[in-house]
């Protein structure tokens, strides 16, 4: 069972993000749970590709030739700038929001509107 | 209402997938269809990569040699999207008219 | 907003140490654990690391958002025109990899210690990439500085 622990983050760690972003008022809080669901995703990946034993596929003076699976880091290298990408993007829109309407509620943006 | 839709929907979610994540299941054996950490279950795309990235590409560092040859349209597609993630924000955050400031 | 003098003249002094570091994560991209994305986020950070720790009007000079833009435009052509050569067979074809000429030396199978003439095209898309996201990340930083300074001026 213990065996599992990374997917049992993974879980927990998504759970968590989700909860961020169902529950909080606060945009930022909002993208702090974006960021964290991202997170998650990525150790998920990187730890589906895991090989019992096994070292970073890199040749240069590597100690064995049992190397975990190179295609998942690869995918999560993509996945991460993609995360930070889309991170910018949010908080420049909260900076935004914040400067024209003085709060970072949403309820309250849409009610100040006019 | 609303408060008890979402507790229920985070506890349902967690709920199902800490059932997958620590179902112990047959613990050590390489196939199933439980999932199982240090044991994945198909490896060939990877192990071709791993024995014929030196030859083809010339590199030490597999990773590299995926993202940049063997899945050059994935490495494209992102570097696309962070150039359009840099002009969304230049254009959200450009300067405003003369008479506003 | 200017940090004090402690924060200054040590980011001045730790700055060029971590552009020489991310280009060395740039150049060796294809020997050891690194790449174009991860050395260019590490020179993206000493340029924000100046940016914060100096006042924005005594950088602005040479950290401009047009010199980084211009940056972000040329690693992505220059990656995608490498990738557009290597069509006489295929899209993204490895054309210098094995050819005995810049790059393209042969690699023993197997286990060693590396040698920085092979990879054929991947160190050259590792320098076009580490350009653009460098050049991505600090138009990012400049352009929401810039912003911020704005709401201070016309708040205050």
């Amino acid at each position: 069972m213990l065996g599992n622990l990374p997917y049992i983050t993974v879980v927990i760690v998504a759970g968590i993000g989700i909860y961020a972003m169902m529950w909080k008022r606060n945009l930022i809080k909002v993208v702090i749970g974006v960021s964290l669901l991202e997170s998650a995703v990525n150790l998920f990946l990187v730890s589906l590709g895991y090989r019992a034993g096994g070292v970073a596929p890199i040749y240069t003076n590597a100690p064995s030739t049992k190397m975990v699976l190179p295609t998942p880091q690869a995918l999560t290298l993509t996945s991460i700038v993609i995360g930070v990408a889309v991170d910018a993007l949010l908080l420049s829109f909260c900076v935004v929001i914040y400067r024209h309407y003085g709060t970072l509620d949403p309820r309250k943006v849409r009610r100040l509107r006019g | 209402m609303r408060k008890l839709l979402i507790i229920a929907s985070i506890a349902i979610f967690i709920a199902f997938f800490l059932y997958v994540a620590i179902n112990p299941g047959d613990f050590g054996k390489p196939a199933g269809r439980h999932l199982v950490f240090g044991y994945p279950k198909y490896t060939d795309m990877d192990d071709y990569f791993i024995t014929h990235g030196q030859i083809f590409s010339a590199a030490n560092n597999i990773v590299t040699s995926i993202v940049f040859d063997f899945r050059g349209y994935d490495t494209l597609g992102e570097a696309t999207v962070l150039f359009a993630a840099v002009m969304g924000i230049a254009s959200v955050l450009r300067k405003l008219r003369r008479d506003e400031e | 907003m200017k940090m004090s003098k402690i924060v200054r003249t040590q980011s001045g002094f730790l700055y060029p140490f971590i552009l020489i570091f991310g280009l060395y994560i740039v150049i060796h991209g294809h020997l050891t654990p690194g790449g174009g994305f991860q050395g260019g986020a590490v020179i993206a950070t000493g340029f924000a690391l100046v940016v914060v720790a100096y006042e924005y009007k005594d950088v602005r000079k040479w950290i401009t958002a047009n010199r980084l833009s211009l940056a972000e435009v040329t690693g992505l052509l220059a990656f995608i025109i490498t990738a557009y050569l290597g069509l006489g067979s295929t899209f993204f074809r490895n054309w210098l990899a094995n050819s005995g000429s810049i790059f393209g030396s042969r690699v023993p199978p197997g286990i060693n210690p590396g040698n920085l003439n092979t990879g054929g095209v991947l160190p050259v898309m590792n320098l076009a990439v580490g350009l653009e996201v460098l050049g991505g990340l600090g138009v990012i930083i400049v352009y929401m500085l810039n912003y911020l300074k704005r709401g201070e001026e016309s708040a205050g």
